[in-house]
C-alpha cells in the first residue's frame, strides 16, 4: 500500500511497481576477484531503517525508481528528499 | 400490529406500519424495518440464539453491535447462506431466513452439550495433553477434533453474488458517525477538506441512537454533511483496516439488509482509500464483568439492554437486575424503569456489592453477595429473581484501527483502560476511542480532531458551534476484573464467551508458566474468534496481570491486526474471480484458430491452439498427423506468443555483446543469429533469435514464458549497470504476430506469396529480410525450431489474418498444414531442443549441451560466477536422450531417474526426465532428461520412475538430438 514517488509520474501506487532490490550495489569490475562477484550477486544486507532500493515502475514508465524506504516503518524519501 | 410478546408499545426507531416476516430456527417470527436479526428476535421472546464454541452451552443475544460474541447465526439458504454473521448487525428483511449454528440435532436439544458436564476433562491446552499418546492415533483423534470443533459450517457453493472494488482518494477520512466523528468530519469539511464520514452502522449518530436522550442533537450536522459537495457519507462500511501511507480498507454493505436487491447493486463494496489525514472516532465498547455463570441468556451488557428499549422498543427482559462497577449503572435504571421493566437490584461493586451466581437455562435468577477488597465474596448469598442481567465492566476504547498502524497504547487508571498514546503522524484519535467518555467532552474532542486534521493539510479552520447537551454523570469505576465463586455455588466464570474461556483457564495458563500474553492467548484462545475478543481481551490480560502479581500494564496487550470484523471472502476477492481472475491473452489470429476447430491450451496468460482436430478425430490423432505434415510437406504455426523485443541505439551492437553468452559483434545487417542469455550466476535466463535490422536496430525473441523478465533485465542492465550505453529496448510483443512456416515445401509456398528472392543463396540459413505479404510489411527470418527448412514471419499484429490465411492459400497445392504447441513440442523433442523444463533456473549452457555457444573471447552477463569449478563439475545433470528399451512404453515426463528399480529407500536420485513424448516421426516414444554426468554415459540403461503412478521404465541413454542429427534439412 506504498506510495512511491516516481520522478516521472508523480506519486503512485506500489501496485504498478515490482520491488527489485538493494540500489547501493555496485556491479563490479570484469576482472574483479571471484569473492567479489559473489557478494555481488549472492550477498544482501538486511538493514532495519534506511534503504535505498530500486522500485522497477514495470506498469508505467519502465523506469527503475530509486528510493529510500525505512524498512521499520515503510516511510518514503525520495531521492530529492521529498517524504510521502 | 405490534410484532413480538417484548415489544413495546411505544418508542423506538423501528416502522410499526409495516412488519416483516423472517424465521429462525425454522420458526417463523415478525419485526419492523429498523430492526436488526437480534432485536426482532428479543422482541418475539427468542432467548436462546447459539450454542456456545466448546461446551455447547445456550447462549443469548449479548450486545446490540459489532463486538457481539454469542449470537453467531447462519444467514440465507443454498448458495447465499453465511455462517457466523452477528444477529445484533443484520438488518431485517421480509423473508429473511436464520438459524443458530453449533448444536445437534437442534438448539433447544443439543448431544454436544455432554461437553459441558465432562468440562473438567478439557482444561485449556487439553488437546495437547490428553491426546498425545499413542503418536499413530493422532489421525483418527484429529478427524474428531475437527467435526467438533469449530462455529458454523461452511457454504460448498460458489458465491453468486457480485461484489465490486472502489479505489479513492480523500484528505480525510472519518472512522466513526457517532458525536465526535460528526463533530470531526463537520470541522475539516468546513474547512474545506475532502471528507470521507465511514460507520459500520445503517445511519449515522453512534450510540447516542440507542440513548433515551437520542441522536437528535447531531441531526443538524448530518444534514449539514450530507449537503456539502466535499463530503461523501458511508453508513453500513465498516472501516477494517489502516495500512501504510493513509491506506484504509472498507468494507461497504451495499445490498445485504436489500431482499431482492435490484439486480443492478453489488452485494458488497470493497474500497481502498488513500486519506492524507484519518481520523478514529470508533468509540468504546462496554466490558462484561466476570462471575460465576455469567453467560446465560438473559444476561446482556447495559449499553445493549438500553439500545434495544430506546432505539427497537424491545423489552430485553420483564424484571431486571443491574450489575455494575462504574457510573453508567445510573443510566440503565433510569431507562429500564421508563420502559416498565421492574429493577429489582442494582448491585455496584463500588458499593461492595457483586453478583455471585445465576440460575436458569435462561436465566431465571441471580445470587448478590458483599465482596472484599479481592474480589472474593463475603457473607451470605441472597438470591433475587429476574430475566434480565445488564453488567457493565467498564468501557474499552477502541484502538484496533490506532493499533493497525503501530500506535502504542498505554494505561489510563481513571478509566482502567488502555488508551492510545503515540500513533502514527497522520491519525489522530478522538472522543471515546480516546478514552473521552462524557457527550459534552466528546463533541470538542471531535471538533478538536477535525481541526488538527485540517491544519495538517495546511487548511485554515474556523470555530464551529457545538451543540449544547447536559452534563453526564461524572465517571467513576471500581476495577472489578472477576469475582471469585463463593464456596457453596460454583459455576463458569466466562471471561471470552466466544472461545469459551475462562477465568480458571486463564489461572492454569499462568501457573504452568506461560509468561508472554501472546502465549497465554494461543494457549488458552483468549480472543482468538471471529470476534478477536473484543469483549473479552483486557479482562483476559488484567486476570492474568492479578495472577501475576503485576501492573496490567506490564503485562501488555496482544496484537491487534486487520480486519477489525470479519469481512466476506467475497468482497475481497471483488470481481477478480474465475475468467477474471488474471487477464487472459489472445494472439491476434485468436477467432481464426476458434473458427478452424482448435483445441486452446493455457500458456501462462496466453490461450494457444494445441492442435486443430478434424471433425471425428482424436486429439492424439490430430496433432501427430500435423507432425508429419510439417516433416513431409509444410506447416505453418502461430508463435505470436514469443516476447518481441526492438532494441536501437548507437551502442545497440555493444549491449548485446554483453548480455548473450555467445558473440554478436559480427553479425551482419540482414542475417540473424540464436542468443544465449545468462543471469549473473551463470545460469541460463532464456534463449531466442537475435536479427540485425540495421546498423543500430536489432529485432530480439524471448520465449513465451520469459518475455517480461528478459525485458526487466535488459532494462535493468541498461538504467543501473551501464547508463553510459545509448540503447533503447521497447517491447514489440503486441504490435507483431509472429508466423513459423516449416518443412520441406516450405520456400516453395513462400515464394507464391513474396516479392523477393528467397533462394538459399539470397536467404541463407540465419538470414532475413524484408518483404510483403498480401500487402502487409513482413520481415522473413529463416530459423528453425522443427529441424526442417523453415522461416519466421513477423508480421504487424493487425494483417495477421491476411498474411495467415495468404500463406494457407498458396500452401493449399504443397500439403500446407496449421499446426499447433503439441506438435511444436514433439518436433523440438525429436530435435533435442531445450525449452522450459530443460532452461528451469539450474542449468549452465554446458549442461544443455550448449557450451559450444559461450564466447572466450568476451566478457558478459554470468561469465564471472560461470568460471567457478563447480559449474563445470562433470557429475552435474546434463541434457541426454532417453528411449524405452521396450521401443514402445513412454516414459513419463517428471519421472525421476534410478539405477535399480528394486533398490531399498532412500534411492539415489540421478536425474529427471523433463521432457516425453511419442515421436510420430519415429514411430515410438522418446525423452529428453537432465542426468548426472550424462555424456559419459550413453548406452547404458536407467530406470525412469514415477512410483507414484506406480510406472518404472528402463531406457536407454542416447544422443539428445532424435532427429536429423547433422542438422541438413534445416539447411535445404
Amino acid at each position: 500500500m506504498l506510495v512511491i514517488p516516481c520522478p516521472h509520474c508523480g506519486p503512485r501506487s506500489h501496485d504498478e511497481f515490482t520491488y527489485s532490490g538493494d540500489a547501493t550495489l555496485r556491479r563490479p569490475a570484469n576482472d574483479a576477484p571471484l569473492a567479489e562477484w559473489i557478494d555481488y550477486v549472492y550477498l544482501r544486507d538486511n538493514p532495519r531503517g534506511p534503504h535505498r532500493e530500486y522500485w522497477h515502475h514495470v506498469h508505467g514508465c519502465r523506469a527503475y525508481v530509486t528510493v529510500e524506504r525505512d524498512t521499520a516503518t515503510h516511510a518514503i524519501v525520495s531521492p530529492d528528499g521529498d517524504a510521502s | 400490529v405490534t410484532a413480538g410478546p417484548f415489544r413495546l408499545a411505544v418508542g423506538g426507531a423501528i416502522d410499526r406500519t409495516r412488519t416483516l416476516a423472517f424465521t429462525f430456527d425454522g420458526c417463523s417470527y415478525t419485526g419492523h424495518p429498523g430492526d436488526t436479526l437480534a432485536s426482532a428476535l428479543l422482541a418475539n421472546g427468542v432467548r436462546v440464539v447459539g450454542r456456545s464454541f466448546k461446551y455447547h452451552r445456550p447462549r443469548g443475544v449479548f450486545t446490540a453491535g459489532p463486538e457481539e460474541p454469542n449470537a453467531l447465526v447462519r444467514v440465507g439458504q443454498g448458495a447465499r447462506a453465511e455462517p457466523n454473521t452477528r444477529a445484533t448487525m443484520v438488518e431485517l428483511y421480509d423473508g429473511l431466513v436464520a438459524a443458530g449454528q453449533n448444536s445437534w440435532p437442534s438448539l433447544d436439544f443439543d448431544l454436544w452439550a455432554l461437553n459441558d458436564l465432562f468440562a473438567p476433562l478439557f482444561p485449556a491446552g487439553f488437546y495437547y495433553k490428553t491426546f498425545m499418546a499413542p503418536a499413530r492415533a493422532w489421525p483418527a483423534y484429529e478427524r474428531i477434533i475437527r467435526r467438533a470443533a469449530g462455529i458454523g459450517t461452511h457454504v460448498p457453493h460458489p458465491d453468486p453474488d457480485r461484489y465490486e472494488r472502489r479505489f479513492a482518494h480523500c484528505d480525510v477520512l472519518v472512522v466513526g458517525g457517532g458525536a465526535a466523528g460528526i463533530m470531526a468530519a463537520s470541522a475539516a469539511a468546513r474547512a474545506g477538506a475532502d471528507v470521507m464520514l465511514v460507520d459500520e452502522r445503517d445511519a449515522l449518530g453512534g450510540h447516542l441512537r440507542g440513548e433515551r436522550a437520542g441522536a437528535e442533537i447531531l441531526l443538524p450536522y448530518i444534514s449539514a454533511l450530507a449537503g456539502m459537495a466535499n463530503v461523501r457519507l458511508l453508513p453500513r462500511t465498516t472501516a477494517f483496516g489502516v495500512y501504510d501511507h493513509g491506506t484504509v480498507a472498507l468494507a461497504e454493505r451495499v445490498a445485504d439488509h436489500l431482499v431482492p436487491a435490484a439486480p443492478t447493486l453489488p452485494r458488497q463494496r470493497l474500497w481502498m482509500v488513500r486519506a492524507r489525514e484519518i481520523v478514529v472516532a470508533a468509540g468504546a465498547i462496554e466490558r462484561p464483568l466476570v462471575f460465576a455463570g455469567n453467560d446465560r441468556p438473559g444476561i446482556m451488557l447495559a449499553s445493549a439492554a438500553r439500545t434495544y428499549i430506546n432505539r427497537f422498543a424491545v423489552a430485553p427482559g420483564r424484571r431486571a437486575v443491574i450489575f455494575t462497577n462504574n457510573s453508567e449503572a445510573h443510566r440503565t435504571a433510569l431507562d429500564l424503569t421508563a420502559a416498565g421493566i421492574e429493577v429489582a437490584a442494582v448491585v455496584d461493586a463500588r458499593a461492595g456489592d457483586a453478583v455471585i451466581a445465576t440460575k436458569g437455562r435462561a436465566l431465571r435468577a441471580v445470587a448478590v453477595a458483599s465482596i472484599d477488597d479481592d474480589g472474593q465474596p463475603a457473607g451470605a448469598a441472597r438470591w433475587i429473581d429476574c430475566d434480565l442481567l445488564a453488567v457493565s465492566g467498564g468501557l474499552t476504547p477502541s484502538t484496533h484501527l490506532h493499533s493497525h498502524t503501530g500506535g502504542k497504547l498505554t494505561w489510563d487508571d481513571a478509566i482502567a483502560s488502555f488508551v492510545p498514546a503515540v500513533g502514527a503522524a497522520n491519525s489522530h484519535v478522538c472522543g471515546a476511542a480516546r478514552g473521552v467518555f462524557a457527550l459534552g467532552d466528546c463533541i470538542a474532542d471531535g471538533a478538536r480532531a477535525g481541526d488538527a486534521a485540517a491544519q495538517a493539510l495546511g487548511l485554515k479552520t474556523s470555530v464551529l458551534d457545538l451543540p449544547a447537551c447536559p452534563p453526564d454523570e461524572p465517571w467513576s469505576i471500581r476495577p472489578l476484573w472477576e469475582v471469585e465463586s463463593a464456596r457453596n455455588i460454583r459455576g463458569k466464570r466466562f471471561v471470552d464467551l466466544q472461545d469459551d474461556v475462562t477465568a480458571d483457564d486463564l489461572a492454569l495458563a499462568v501457573r504452568e508458566n506461560y509468561r508472554s500474553i501472546e502465549h497465554v492467548k494461543r494457549y488458552t484462545t483468549l480472543g482468538m474468534g471471529t470476534d478477536q475478543g473484543k469483549t473479552a481481551n483486557l479482562n483476559g490480560l488484567a486476570i492474568v496481570a492479578a495472577r501475576r502479581a503485576e501492573a496490567i500494564a506490564a503485562v501488555g496487550t496482544t496484537t491487534f491486526r486487520p480486519p477489525y470484523t470479519p469481512v466476506a471472502l467475497g468482497a475481497l476477492a471483488g470481481p477478480e474471480t474465475g475468467k477474471h481472475f488474471e487477464p487472459i491473452r489472445r494472439t491476434p489470429l485468436h477467432d481464426w484458430h476458434a473458427a478452424h476447430g482448435a483445441a486452446f491450451v493455457e500458456a501462462g496468460q496466453w490461450l494457444r491452439p494445441r492442435a486443430y482436430p478434424r471433425p471425428g478425430e482424436s486429439f492424439d490423432a490430430a496433432w501427430r498427423r500435423e507432425v508429419l505434415a510439417v516433416r513431409g510437406a509444410a506447416g505453418i504455426c502461430d508463435v505470436s506468443t514469443l516476447g518481441k523485443i526492438d532494441l536501437q541505439g548507437p551502442d545497440a551492437t555493444a549491449f548485446l555483446e554483453r548480455v548473450y553468452c555467445n558473440g554478436f559483434a559480427s553479425l551482419a545487417a540482414g542475417r540473424c543469429r540464436y542468443g544465449l542469455m545468462l543471469r549473473e550466476d551463470g545460469i541460463v535466463l532464456d534463449d531466442g533469435t537475435v536479427t540485425r535490422v540495421g546498423e543500430r536496430h536489432y529485432f530480439l525473441t524471448t520465449t513465451t514464458a520469459n518475455a517480461g523478465r528478459v525485458l526487466a533485465h535488459l532494462e535493468y542492465l541498461l538504467q543501473t549497470a551501464w547508463p553510459e550505453l545509448n540503447v533503447r529496448v521497447a517491447s514489440v510483443t503486441d504490435q507483431f504476430g509472429q508466423i513459423a512456416l516449416a518443412g520441406p515445401r516450405s520456400r516453395e509456398v513462400l515464394a507464391r506469396v513474396v516479392d523477393v528472392d528467397i533462394g538459399s543463396a539470397a536467404l541463407p540459413f540465419l538470414g532475413s529480410a524484408a518483404t510483403t505479404i498480401a500487402g502487409a510489411r513482413v520481415r522473413l527470418l529463416r530459423v528453425s525450431y522443427s529441424g526442417e527448412l523453415a522461416y519466421e514471419i513477423a508480421v504487424p499484429a493487425s494483417r495477421m489474418v491476411a498474411v495467415w490465411e495468404a500463406l494457407l492459400e498458396a500452401g493449399r497445392e504443397f500439403g500446407l498444414s496449421t499446426y499447433g504447441t503439441e506438435a511444436m513440442a514433439a518436433m523440438r523433442i525429436e530435435k533435442g531442443h531445450v525449452a522450459g523444463a530443460e532452461i528451469n533456473g539450474q542449468t549452465t549452457p554446458a549442461d544443455l549441451g550448449l557450451a559450444r555457444l559461450v564466447s572466450a573471447k568476451k566478457f558478459f552477463v554470468g561469465r564471472r560466477l560461470l568460471e567457478r569449478p563447480a559449474m563445470a563439475d562433470a557429475a552435474r545433470p546434463t541434457l541426454v536422450g532417453l528411449e524405452p528399451v521396450d521401443g514402445v512404453t513412454a516414459i513419463p515426463a517428471g519421472a525421476q531417474l534410478i539405477a535399480d528399480v528394486r533398490a531399498k529407500p532412500p534411492v539415489r536420485m540421478l536425474g529427471h526426465v523433463t521432457s516425453a513424448t511419442f515421436s510420430p516421426t519415429l514411430g515410438r516414444p522418446i525423452a529428453l532428461a537432465l542426468l548426472a554426468d550424462g555424456k559419459a554415459r550413453s548406452g547404458e540403461t536407467v530406470v525412469a520412475a514415477a512410483p507414484l503412478d506406480g510406472v518404472a521404465v528402463a531406457a536407454r541413454i542416447v544422443h539428445p538430438v532424435f532427429y536429423d542429427p547433422a542438422g541438413e534439412r534445416l539447411h535445404g
